[in-house]
């Protein structure tokens, strides 16, 4: 069967350079990069060469590039490593829940946190940012972009406020990293996360932009891996296919590639949007170019996701992190949707080599199961979850 | 679709028996799709009232327990999912088990989550995926008779495993669509079937206890269910009575006897006391000697027919009152609207409200109903 992946923002598979650039490091080229002999010297190399290109990406200098586990690392290591009990952080109602959690164990040990609300299209409202600020803030994060709505939040605004107030500003970039130009001069920010399986890199490694004399506590302490930022024998394949994934993912910044997929993310969307009682959640705000979250009228979210995989389409009711849980999207809700509203809804996030051809099955599918779907429970089968 | 009109939609619950369902009809060549209904999150009344922090494996909706039911698809070669029905069993199943324990009544959810979600459900979710039938690890027989055109439940090979006592409100239509693949066979074949197809899981212990009330103690469970959702104890202490009237104590609330119960009266007393009887009205609860809990006659309520499309007339049925009962002679007799009175032939101990009345003519299931 004809299988078509949309659900790019939980993960996205290896590119074939990302893969050659990773396979040396698991056999040939195996050494410690912290031991002193040649092999251990070649492993240094690759992780330097990364980091180079880290650092581009991010537009730092390389020292200020902090290798990890990925996205929940960094959110939790600039939450945890810089607030203390008193402080005051400013994060939002639809972050990750690495960020969430996070801010709630900072809570928990005696911190003060205040999670700002968005409007109803998806975006936070830096005045709203600014009205939150106290005298002792000193954390704002924020992300990058909506993981489920793919809405983009504005960072440099946020960024002008966390300056102006003396508070650190960490950007969760995990979703808007390789999909939209990037510049962490640009966007104000001390600390950004980003995430390699979200653009086509190996799962279990990240990166983590540490601006110069952010005064962070380690999350990982042991050896002085990192510049002691961060310990543990570095995970070179994977640092290696960071590297490339990041190398190709500027590439497509430049290359129109962003704007190919803009246009079928619009036709797929314009496509479902036929179908009758069908709603963008987020229309009308700047959003990322592979996402699209639509409510579907009359339909148990869950079951069209699974009736459309079994038909071949991939696609999510929310975050991953969150399948199979009670509760419908923290980011619907807070957007105001009602709770049927919100478990009524799906997120399309295209690959960015998807083709028309992926596109042109999805309408076909999709209308169809939606059909299917509301044929079967005239009063809507929203009694589920 | 072609493909539609043969999926089966398999209830996986990561026991060996569901399973071992799922292993039959995926070897018989069968298009099958793996379904574990989230109904209770284990963790939620955790710590609460004496119930134990971390929940035992062998529960229903247990993590460990969804574990296993992904890896025995994954096992199998086919898509599973995990479909949350959280809110509605609460609503259909945990909130009207406090509710008749409140009322003094002794409920039995495995029936109620039957009757009102289980099967309902998961045809709904079912067909909504394109699957026309499911199948589920119940051990009970399933046929369709031709000549009274009707789906026929009886009890299976294994009569130790006959769980058509919990089956008893399956409508024609369901019955229709539902297939029990164990039907046929002995538990023992079951774990040595579930051994053959490589089922990591074949040595796995039956869970007994009701999914949602880890540990079994269903006081602890009303105690911390009721404080999480802000509701005080109902106030039901009453006067403990002897059959002759007289009063002999008082109890702390109607909700923690049950009909034949002997413990925890808090009553001395030369010879052994038993509770005959609870009336929630008076909150007075009758206790006498074991002789005096036998009754002949019951009436059950909410009937629903299986063999037979209606009770028409009077029928010699073997009626069971409760899951461990060995059914006895009764005579059926119907009492107005969806109701009947049973009569047994020779008096039967602690017929208790709350829980069902089903009935038997040979390996069939005639009907049940509750008992008022």
């Amino acid at each position: 069967m004809l299988r078509v992946y949309c659900d790019a923002n939980a993960t996205t598979p290896l590119l074939p350079e990302v893969i050659e650039a990773m396979r040396p490091f698991w056999t040939e080229q195996f050494g410690n990069a912290s031991s002193i002999h040649q092999e251990g010297q070649k492993a240094r190399k690759a992780i330097e060469a990364a980091r180079e290109v880290l650092a581009r990406f991010f537009h730092c200098h390389e020292a200020e590039v902090v290798f990890n586990s990925g996205g929940t690392e960094g959110d939790n290591t600039a939450i945890a490593g810089l607030v203390r009990r008193g402080d005051h952080m400013i994060t939002t109602s639809i972050e990750h829940s690495a960020v969430l959690r996070a801010a709630e164990r900072a809570a928990d040990r005696g911190a003060l946190v205040t999670f700002v609300s968005p409007r109803a299209n998806g975006i936070i409202d830096p005045g709203d940012i600014r009205s939150a600020l106290r005298p002792e803030t000193r954390l704002i994060s924020i992300m990058l972009a909506n993981n489920e709505t793919g809405v983009l939040q504005p960072v440099e605004e946020i960024g002008n406020i966390a300056e102006n107030a003396g508070a650190f500003f960490h950007i969760d970039a995990v979703q808007g990293a390789g999909k939209v130009p990037f510049d962490v001069r640009r966007f104000g920010c001390h600390l950004c996360s980003i995430s390699a399986h979200k653009v086509h890199g190996p799962k279990g490694i990240g990166a983590m932009y540490v601006r110069r004399g952010t005064p962070i506590e380690p999350l990982i302490v042991g050896g002085s891996h990192e510049r002691r930022q961060r310990a543990g024998t570095e995970n070179v394949a994977g640092i290696a296919g960071l590297g490339k994934a990041a190398e190709l993912a500027m590439k497509t910044l430049e290359d129109g590639a962003i704007q190919r997929l803009a246009a079928l993310r619009d036709r797929l969307e314009a496509g479902v949007l036929r179908i009758s009682g069908t709603r963008v959640n987020g229309s009308g705000a700047p959003r990322v170019a592979n996402t699209t979250n639509i409510r579907f009228e009359q339909v148990e979210g869950e079951a069209l996701v699974i009736a459309l995989d079994l038909k071949g389409v991939a696609v999510s009711g929310g975050s991953a992190c969150h399948s199979g849980s009670t509760e419908p999207s923290h980011v619907l809700m807070a957007m105001g949707l009602d709770r049927h509203a919100a478990l009524a809804s799906l997120r399309f996030s295209l690959l960015k080599t998807a083709t028309d051809a992926d596109v042109d099955h999805v309408l076909r599918v999709v209308p169809q199961a939606v059909g299917h779907l509301r044929a079967l429970s005239p009063e809507g089968v929203g009694t589920l979850g | 679709m072609t493909t539609e009109r043969t999926t089966i939609a398999v209830a996986m619950s990561g026991g060996v028996d569901s399973s071992t369902a799922a292993a039959i009809l995926v070897h018989a060549g069968e298009t099958v799709v793996g379904l574990t209904l989230q109904l209770w999150d284990q963790t939620r009344l955790a710590g609460k009232h004496g119930i134990p922090d971390a929940p035992k494996a062998g529960r229903c909706c247990s993590l460990d327990d969804v574990y296993d039911a992904r890896r025995v698809a994954e096992t199998l070669g086919v898509p599973y999912y995990v479909v949350n029905q959280e809110s509605r069993f609460e609503r259909d199943v945990v909130r009207p088990f406090v509710d008749e324990y409140l009322a003094g009544r002794t409920p039995i959810p495995c029936s109620l989550c039957n009757n009102h979600l289980k099967f309902d459900q998961l045809l709904m979710t079912a067909r909504s995926i394109g699957a026309d039938r499911i199948a589920t690890g119940h051990y009970a027989v399933n046929e369709y008779d031709a000549h009274r055109r009707r789906w026929i439940l009886k009890r299976p090979a294994d009569l130790a495993k006959d769980q058509t006592y919990f089956l008893f409100g399956l409508t024609q239509d369901q019955l229709a669509r539902t297939l029990f693949p164990l039907g046929h066979m002995t538990k023992p074949q079951v774990r040595e079937t579930a051994r053959r197809h490589g089922l990591r899981l074949a040595e796995k212990p039956d869970s007994q206890e009701i999914c949602f009330i880890p540990g079994g103690d269903y006081k602890q469970f009303l105690a911390a269910y009721l404080e999480e959702q802000g509701e005080p104890i109902p106030h039901t202490t009453g006067e403990l009575v002897a059959s002759s009237g007289e009063v002999v104590g008082h109890h702390q609330g109607i909700f923690n006897f049950t009909v034949g119960q002997r413990k925890g009266l808090g009553v001395a007393s030369p010879s052994p006391l038993y509770v005959l009887n609870i009336d929630p009205a008076s909150r007075r609860v009758t206790v006498g000697a074991d002789a005096e809990l036998a009754t002949r006659t019951l009436r059950a309520q909410n009937l629903n027919w299986i063999c037979i499309p209606s009770l028409t007339g009077s029928m010699r049925v073997k009626a069971k009152i409760r899951h461990r009962h060995q059914p006895a002679w009764a005579t059926l007799q119907p009492a107005g609207a969806g109701e009947a009175i049973v009569t047994f032939d020779e008096p039967q101990r602690a017929v208790t409200p709350g829980q069902a009345a089903v009935f038997y003519d040979g390996d069939e299931v005639v009907g049940g109903g509750w008992i008022v």
